[in-house]
């Protein structure tokens, strides 16, 4: 929007930033640059959607640029050929319940460290997040057989359904989200939550009727995060379901791999299944940028 | 070792005194340095103390449940001779000494062997993907610090790798590196004419640069975002600053740009080596199960001596090798990092 507002202006004046001029050398080399990483970025993207748009022929060949003649088939054929609305179900559910968890997880969590002052704090906040440096491989196998072994003794199936998935997606958005939650509950003032307090409302009851209300723009870009973190991971769930409970992921990365794939198809369904979550980024990333940058930068 | 020195990586760039994880920031009059919050007058003190931690309790049970109890459980079968036999109860499998450590590292027999060519793999993998990943994004950064017209939009495209599924943007690389009917031979073989015959990208050598683009493809918008973050943390008066002295454009960027993201890279070239280190999802998604010698992953090297062998004592072994390298990486790392930070700060 701002850049909008400044194009109106001279070249020359529209510099907030540096206050010299920039030199020709500095502009010529941006727009080089700029213009062959759009392009960069954006070759997958444009071959996604338009060979999801080619009848088979022209994605069985030779690759074409521009296809010979535009059809929707492929998404309609799509979800015959796998049973996408199946895996879509599954993600869904899946990636809805983990981010739901998450989240109010992670609103306790971080209200606990971002209004009081108590023993292991440290301890806790630094423990949570180095979680996240570990290798996957390295707790996949001993929770694969957890998992296993659980079900055998107590009758819990956590292995193969969703419910075990949902369990341990929410542990990989946690520590992050609680990491941004903790900075945007700091920057909710003290005096909000402290009146509530003072007007009579428990310590839980100022988080919810304050805290969380004024943090809401936070608390969505977390559930984006979340969001994105289970319905885009592939280890785990590789591993962790079966037929029944298959997720998009390895749902269309098994169809990829077989030896006569209907591109086009798999092209469709890509774009199906990408949609939601980049606009959602999209849409939000202000707040979401704002979130994971936070801790790096500060 | 790595718990204390990831903190000194997520303080202080110069100007922002407060830390996030430190949670003291904005220290309040009321409170003194005593700790649990005097300030919250609730009837009974137990409950007052007990509180935060009844907050945090269901997040410290999952991520013990989830992550550091599995971690010690792998340590544990790292010393067992635990087979597909005895995966329904594994408790009952024989110990085994150090014997799985030993066929992991023993390079003249073929498991050591193997192990350790996916190593050396992983390791110029991971070099290439982050220095790549890093010049772009902090290029990117730096070209965009400036307002100009159409750099809002700009801004959100460089950021759809991100957000894109992995596997769904990965899927769409593999059928561009498809031999007979993918868009990279058609231009370099068909429009180009570089090659005499159309190469195959997913089997061979050749599947190193699929992969290796396929990562930096996806990993630069992260170091972007960041660099982005940091730049605007550098006050615009040390511009001006320099400009009045008579330094030019790229001077200020070499002068005062990069010096500024000195400790935003310590973290990120961090996270970026342990993210693109532990890779799993992009050769799993680009190369199925059997990964090409060429791009033989650690992570997707340990997954098949462990799945398709069945043979998770040895996995684990090489897991918790994996993780003492990481361990000594990142000690190392962020020793050097903050004692060169220190002795520029002097």
């Amino acid at each position: 929007m701002s850049s909008v507002r400044l194009a109106a202006r001279p070249r020359g004046a529209a510099k907030p930033r540096s206050p010299m001029a920039a030199p020709r050398s500095f502009l010529w080399s941006r727009r080089i640059f700029l213009t062959l990483l759009t392009g960069f970025v954006l070759l997958p993207v444009f071959v996604m959607v338009s060979s999801s748009l080619k009848p088979l022929e022209d994605v069985s060949g030779k690759f074409r640029w521009m296809p010979s003649g535009l059809t929707i088939r492929p998404y309609i054929d799509i979800w015959k050929t796998v049973p996408l609305a199946e895996y879509f179900v599954n993600s869904l559910i899946v990636a809805g319940a983990a981010t739901v968890c998450s989240v109010v997880i992670a609103v306790f969590a971080a209200y606990a460290v971002s209004r009081y002052q108590f023993r292991g704090k440290r301890v806790f906040t630094v423990t949570v997040l180095s979680t996240q440096m570990f290798p996957g491989i390295l707790f996949l196998l001993p929770l694969f057989l957890m998992y296993v072994n659980i079900g055998n003794a107590t009758g819990i199936a956590l292995f193969g359904s969703r419910g075990g998935l949902i369990l341990t997606y929410l542990t990989f958005s946690l520590p992050f989200s609680i990491w941004m939650l903790i900075g945007y509950f700091d920057s909710v003032p003290r005096d909000l939550d402290e009146a509530a307090l003072v007007d009579g409302c428990g310590p839980i009851g100022a988080l919810f009727r304050v805290v969380v209300p004024a943090a809401i723009p936070g608390i969505v870009a977390v559930a984006v995060y979340a969001f994105m973190t289970a319905w885009g991971e592939v280890l785990f769930a590789s591993v962790m379901t079966n037929e029944s409970t298959r997720t998009l992921a390895i749902g269309l990365q098994g169809y990829s791999t077989q030896n006569d794939v209907y591109w086009n198809q798999i092209m469709a369904a890509s774009l199906v299944v990408s949609i939601p979550v980049v606009a959602g980024f999209l849409l939000l990333q202000r707040y979401l940028v704002a979130g994971l940058t936070a801790g790096a930068v500060k | 070792m790595s718990d204390t020195t990831v903190t000194t990586g997520t303080t202080g760039t110069t100007g922002t005194p407060a830390t996030i994880v430190q949670g003291g920031k904005e220290p309040p009059a009321t409170a003194p340095e005593t700790g649990r919050a005097p300030r919250l007058r609730r009837p009974g003190r137990l409950r007052r103390i007990g509180l935060p931690y009844l907050l945090l309790l269901p997040a410290l049970l999952l991520e013990l449940l989830v992550h550091l109890l599995p971690i010690v459980i792998g340590i544990v079968m790292s010393f067992k001779e635990l087979t597909q036999f005895f995966i329904r109860d594994w408790g009952a499998a024989p110990w085994s000494g150090l014997d799985n450590y030993k066929v992991s590292v023993d390079f003249d027999a073929p498991v050591g062997e193997a192990l350790l060519h996916s190593f050396l793999v992983t390791c110029a993998f991971t070099l290439l993907s982050v220095g790549l990943c890093w010049l772009i994004g902090t290029t990117a950064a730096i070209y965009l610090q400036e307002t100009f017209k159409g750099r809002g939009l700009l801004r959100a495209l460089f950021l759809v790798p991100y957000a894109l599924p992995v596997y769904a943007a990965v899927i769409t690389w593999g059928f561009m590196f498809q031999r007979d009917n993918g868009l990279i031979n058609h231009v370099l073989h068909d429009q180009l004419g570089l090659t005499d015959s159309a190469p195959f990208w997913l089997i061979g050598d050749n599947s190193f640069f699929a992969l290796l683009t396929v990562s930096v493809w996806k990993g630069w918008p992260f170091a972007f975002l960041i660099m982005m973050a940091g730049l605007q943390n550098i006050p615009r008066d040390m511009y001006e600053a320099a400009a009045l002295d008579g330094a030019g454009m790229w001077q200020q960027i070499r002068r005062i740009t990069l010096p500024s993201l000195r400790s935003v890279n310590q973290v990120l070239v961090l996270v970026l080596f342990l993210w693109t280190f532990n890779d799993f999802n992009t050769p799993y998604v680009l190369f199925g199960r059997s990964a090409p010698e060429a791009a033989d992953l650690i992570s997707i090297h340990i997954y098949q001596s462990s799945f398709v062998t069945w043979n998770f004592g040895t996995g684990s072994a090489m897991s918790v090798l994996l993780l003492l390298f990481l361990l000594a990486v990142t000690g190392v790392y962020l020793w050097i990092t903050s004692r060169e930070r220190k002795s520029a700060h002097v």
